[in-house]
């Protein structure tokens, strides 16, 4: 059974239509339907508590969120690190792709 | 984009107040709406960090500055910024706009938000600092030729360009 994939997203951060982009990507890569994705935006403090979101933009595959961290819960840009410890405001591409994969598998 | 850059006064992480017409009398201003939790503001801090120092000989003051609300968002406490200024051993003062009133003077939208105020306290540039905050190589080249531009006195290349960051967090 494919993945269930999901992005959270917040207005206040631009990343979303890259962190999109990606996650389409590796869905594809992987043989999965890129279409598939379920995206919830998350408008408020009341939600972001209700969601448990680190930030945006956050991905879950099967309700699990590959990246997680020690983040607080709130309406914020989330801070990743890329492979070779640069800052990034959306996750390392290649980590995206093995955790779709993996799931996928 | 505003003309006329609002002067301000406002403390440092150690009490010590800069005012922006104080400083600009030396020459240039680079004005830096940043914080410590934006990926986008921490992925650009480096090249802006290595503007201030390298420009610093030529007689151009680079201030950044925190307005973000802490209460909402802890990371951008006044403690935050004092710790973060004695880790990365900041050579530039980071200010905090406590009230956000700056901000708001300047209409600053994002993290990073960047102005150049000439020494008749005119903004030159406003912007961001390069075409990429992914792409460290990019060398925070729009904001180092606003500043060579209005160092040489001639008409800026590029006096405006799109802030891109993250959305600055205004008090309820």
């Amino acid at each position: 059974m494919a993945p269930r994939v999901g992005r959270l997203w917040w207005q206040g951060c631009p990343s979303t239509d890259r962190a999109l982009a990606d996650l389409r990507d590796a869905l594809a890569e992987a043989g999965l339907d890129p279409a598939t994705v379920e995206i919830r935006q998350v408008a408020d403090d009341a939600a972001a508590e209700r969601e448990r979101f680190p930030g945006s933009p956050t991905i879950r595959i099967n309700g699990v969120d590959p990246f997680a961290g020690d983040e607080a819960v709130g309406l914020s840009c989330r801070i990743y690190r890329l492979d070779d410890g640069r800052v990034s405001p959306t996750p390392d591409p290649g980590r995206l792709r093995e955790a779709i994969a993996r799931a996928a598998s | 984009m505003i003309a006329t850059a609002p002067d301000f006064a406002l403390p440092d992480t150690e009490g010590t107040v800069y005012r922006l017409s104080e400083l600009a009398a030396d020459g240039p201003v680079v004005v830096v709406f940043t914080c410590n939790h934006c990926p986008y503001a921490l992925a650009w801090q480096g090249r802006l960090a290595d503007v201030g120092r390298e420009y610093a000989a030529r007689g151009v003051h680079t201030v950044f500055i925190n307005c973000n609300d802490a209460e909402r968002y802890p990371a951008d406490s006044l403690e935050a910024m004092r710790q973060r200024v004695d880790e990365e051993h900041w050579t530039a003062p980071y200010l905090h706009d406590e009230s956000q009133q700056v901000a708001r003077d300047y209409g600053a939208r994002v993290t990073p938000d960047v102005f150049v105020v000439d020494d008749g306290l005119h903004v030159r540039y406003r912007g961001a600092p390069d075409q990429d905050y992914d792409d460290p190589a990019a060398n925070a080249l729009w904001l180092r030729e606003a500043i060579d531009d209005v160092l040489s006195g001639v008409e800026l290349r590029r006096p405006e360009t799109e802030p891109v960051g993250c959305s600055i967090k205004w008090r309820p």
